[in-house]
């Protein structure tokens, strides 16, 4: 082995990992960064959303440290705002929006297909190299001084007042929102195109119909995101007035163009969440899922409605009271199909056959959690109630509900669900529980506070605050010190595994899905030969049969 | 061997052309005389007859699978939404609009 | 079913694959570029709802033989773009190669003119900033801030036509495509006449708001 090379196997291959795999074709640098193979692209992106996951994790750790203390002493004001614009810049386009799609999406994607690849391979190393791009320019934005707008970047505050670093942070996200177009784009060919033999559209796993709602919303939302960006910078670098009131301009335009990508974006972010979820509750219960069809169109359903109700983030903004009337209608119903889902997950555990490994804890986790947030969400959807509400805690604890308890919540279940899969190593069964468990402690513990502390008035994106707050804040930064224990030892233990974690066989969970039927970790091509699909997704054997692995003709 | 289908001959395509360039001229003129409201109706709808036409036969849609048409229709139908719900505000806002 | 031709990516089961995928992505980007733009096109109609009359005031400013011209160009362009991937059908390489450098020689007759039109708008002082100043109606200046950004993101799309078209032609001229294989020059052609599409629409609702005496 030369000197640059990565190892990411064990030294000696035991005999089950004798067979090449998509690991072990190449160590070197070269092999990796010029890789157009779906499961190692996967994986680099894996490694880019961590390092975007840390920093952000940091500002919000020292956001949570500042809190505890009602003055606003342990940074200044404009500091402050830097700190929770960076959580929210990465958080959501450096971490969520791509998390499921480009990582878990991207590695079992074209296997559960039964495809060799994704339809544009260098297409898709392409978008990993725009996230980066983007994400180190962002970066740069971040060191040499960084932006106090918040991650939504409103008018005319940042296109006139703010002397921060607001055009360089656009152009970061800007880029890396094409890589993530890309990603899009690519999966909806992918699963259009190429599908096994007999894979029709209602035997696909409810992951691929959650990732293909996801793409459509990537390709026809992010564009709109793009163009506002341009726009605002537009204004900021030259005075053109689109958004400045005393040339004609209206700010709330910006808003409008904003939320028209933003609130669709936050679809983006839990629906891959609830594709993992689908493939957990039903393999764990060990029970074909209820309501395929229904949770299917659902996920069809949330991408389209979703498009239909962004301003509900306006209903104080000067938006005309008709204008949000009509977004309010809308909101109530696109919270229907997410409601559908919960009932759908809920009757599959029904008289199933539940253990409680690890991804299912955190698919139970989630159940609760999401709960939680979408049922806030309708509370906010209320005019009336949100205009009490804005910009208050009560908004903050409702979307990290839904985006943390929801979504990390998912990943964090599909990373270990697909762990054996990607690695060909099971990680340590215990301790994965008790971080799932720890997890779901702290995060509750962060946030249900902020529920209060909002509905009693404490406004967000403030440092500083009245006393009677306190007790609040100091739940919740406790909460968030249990909750970094609960990211941590994945992390550890994840890695650690790499090494000692047992060999995984082909199909640990004994799960349906083409993805199971190949080795661990896959060949470079996934198959050897192109599966046919003959059977119903989601086909476990009758209880009394219980532990038999499910045959997929091929 | 490249797909399908029926493509459209050398004169169709002339004949597309022509029809353009007419449409073209007919846009001019009529935007050189004063008929108020219609004017803006009649500019937009002979643009989308043109595009249309680019659509259905320089692109070949009219000659695709259905799926092709599909695709190319969301991102206008997508567009519709993003101008109905905005114009929605603006059009039940008072003070907007100036003169 | 396998595929002996070096001409189908190995991700792929045959060239129909191939060819479907290539082009339904394209489709996809398009629909993409259609929001991209779209936004910008949301910018206009509020505001020529806001301002009905400086928005007619300044589409007056603006060069309408320069415009219409161009639109000319365009269409033609999209003629030449057609009659290029039909001739690729029939494997006629010459005839491919002579069209798309038709169709590059219209893209770049369409920047030429449109780099006189910007020169002159520049001269006449419709370039809005911090030092714009005008006589014209409130509202002016959004329209020319529209004028300025459509026109100049569509030029953009020109010049990555330009670079594409040029490329096709490149390639074409060396032989690489046949009636087997063709698809770079379709959905080339699809790209092209998008952006012919887009100035359709940007000709009347920049050009001809207000034009009658």
């Amino acid at each position: 082995m030369n000197a640059e090379s990565l190892t990411l196997m064990a030294e000696a291959p035991r005999p089950a990992e004798t067979a090449e795999n998509y690991l072990s074709v190449g160590h070197t640098i070269k092999s990796w960064l010029l890789t157009t193979d779906h499961k190692r692209i996967g994986i680099l992106y894996l490694f880019s959303i961590l390092v975007f996951f840390l920093i952000a994790a940091v500002a919000a750790a020292l956001m949570r440290l500042e809190l505890v203390t009602p003055p606003g002493d342990l940074v200044t004001s404009e500091t402050y705002n830097k700190l929770f614009t960076v959580h929210g810049v990465l958080m959501v386009w450096f971490f969520l929006i791509p998390s499921i799609p480009t990582v878990l999406g991207n590695f079992v994607i074209p296997m559960m297909i039964g495809a060799r690849d994704v339809a544009f391979p260098k297409l898709n190393l392409l978008s990993w190299y725009l996230f980066l791009a983007g994400g180190v320019v962002a970066l740069h934005a971040i060191i040499v001084g960084g932006v106090d707008t918040g991650w939504t970047f409103y008018a005319p505050f940042s296109t006139t007042y703010s002397n921060s670093h607001v055009v360089e942070m656009a152009a970061g996200v800007f880029v890396a929102g094409f890589g993530s177009i890309l990603t899009g784009l690519n999966f909806v060919i992918t699963v259009q195109k190429m599908r096994a033999p007999g894979l029709t559209w209602f035997r696909l796993p409810l992951f691929i119909w959650a990732l293909y709602a996801t793409s459509l919303i990537l390709v026809l939302a992010t564009p709109v995101l793009a163009i506002t960006l341009a726009l605002m910078s537009l204004e900021r670098l030259w005075g053109v007035g689109v958004f400045n009131p005393k040339l004609g301009g209206d700010p709330i335009l910006f808003q409008h163009l904003f939320w028209f990508y933003s609130h669709p974006a936050v679809y983006i972010m839990i629906l891959p969440g609830m594709g993992v979820v689908s493939e957990l509750i039903t393999c764990f219960a060990r029970k074909k899922i209820f309501g395929y069809h229904f949770i299917a169109f659902s996920s069809v359903a949330i991408a389209v409605i979703g498009f239909l109700v962004w301003g509900h983030h306006m209903f104080v903004s000067s938006q005309s009271v008709y204008a949000g009337m009509v977004f309010s209608i809308l909101s109530f119903i696109v919270a229907i199909p997410s409601a559908i889902k919960m009932f759908n997950w809920t009757a599959t555990l029904h008289r199933g056959s539940i253990s409680f490994e690890a991804p299912m804890l955190y698919a139970l986790g989630f159940l609760g959690l999401f709960t939680i947030g979408g049922l806030t969400g309708l509370f906010l959807a209320a005019m009336a109630l949100d205009i009490h509400v804005t910009d208050t805690y009560f908004v903050v604890a409702h979307f990290h509900y839904v985006m943390v308890g929801g979504m990390v919540t998912a990943f964090m279940g599909g990373l270990h669900y697909w762990w054996p899969k990607i690695t060909g190593r099971l990680y340590p069964e215990k301790l994965a529980q008790l971080a799932a468990l720890v997890m779901f402690i702290g995060f509750n513990l962060t946030f249900f506070p902020q529920f209060i502390m909002g509905y009693l008035g404490m406004p967000r994106r403030y440092h500083a605050y009245p006393p009677e707050f306190q007790i609040f804040h100091v739940f919740s930064s406790a909460g968030a010190s249990i909750l970094g224990v609960a990211y941590v030892l994945p992390l550890i233990y994840l890695i650690w595994s790499l090494w000692r974690g047992p060999v995984a066989g082909p199909n640990p969970w004994h799960a349906t899905g083409l993805e199971w039927q190949t080795p661990s970790p896959p060949p470079v091509h996934n198959f050897d030969y192109a599966p046919v699909v003959t059977e119903e997704p989601y086909n476990y054997p009758p209880l009394s049969e219980e532990g038999e692995p499910v045959p997929v003709h091929v | 061997m490249n797909a399908s289908a029926h493509h459209p001959s050398r004169s169709r395509y002339f004949k597309i052309w022509a029809a353009l360039m007419i449409l073209l001229f007919v846009t001019w003129a009529v935007a050189t005389l004063n008929v108020g409201r219609f004017n803006i109706l009649v500019a937009m709808s002979i643009a989308v007859v043109k595009m249309l036409m680019v659509i259905l036969y320089f692109m070949h849609v009219r000659y695709g699978a259905r799926l092709t048409w599909l695709f190319a229709a969301a991102g206008f139908f997508w567009l519709f939404i993003m101008f109905t719900l905005t114009m929605g505000d603006y059009l039940t806002r008072s003070g907007f609009h100036h003169g | 079913m396998s595929n002996h031709s070096s001409a189908v990516a190995e991700q792929f089961e045959d060239a129909a694959q191939q060819y479907e995928a290539a082009t339904l992505g394209m489709w996809t980007f398009l629909a993409t570029e259609v929001l991209f733009f779209g936004g910008l096109f949301m910018a206009y109609i509020a505001y020529r709802h806001a301002y009905p009359g400086g928005f007619a005031a300044g589409s007056r400013q603006i060069n309408l033989v320069f415009g219409t011209v161009n639109t000319a160009i365009l269409l033609t362009s999209s003629l030449t773009m057609a009659l290029a991937v039909h001739a690729a059908q029939g494997g006629k390489t010459r005839a491919v190669v002579r069209y798309l450098l038709a169709t590059l020689g219209f893209a770049m007759g369409f920047m030429v003119v449109k780099g006189l039109e910007y020169h002159q708008d520049f001269v006449e002082h419709l370039v809005p900033g911090r030092h714009f100043t005008t006589d014209l109606p409130y509202g002016a200046q959004i329209f020319f801030v529209l004028y300025w950004a459509m026109t100049g993101l569509h030029a953009c799309h020109v010049l990555v036509g330009v670079g594409l078209l040029s490329t096709l032609a490149w390639l074409a001229h060396r032989g690489r495509y046949s009636t087997q294989y063709y698809t770079p020059i379709e959905i080339g052609g699809l790209y092209w006449h998008f952006v012919d599409i887009v100035w359709i629409f940007l000709y009347p609702l920049l050009y001809l708001i207000d034009r009658h005496a």
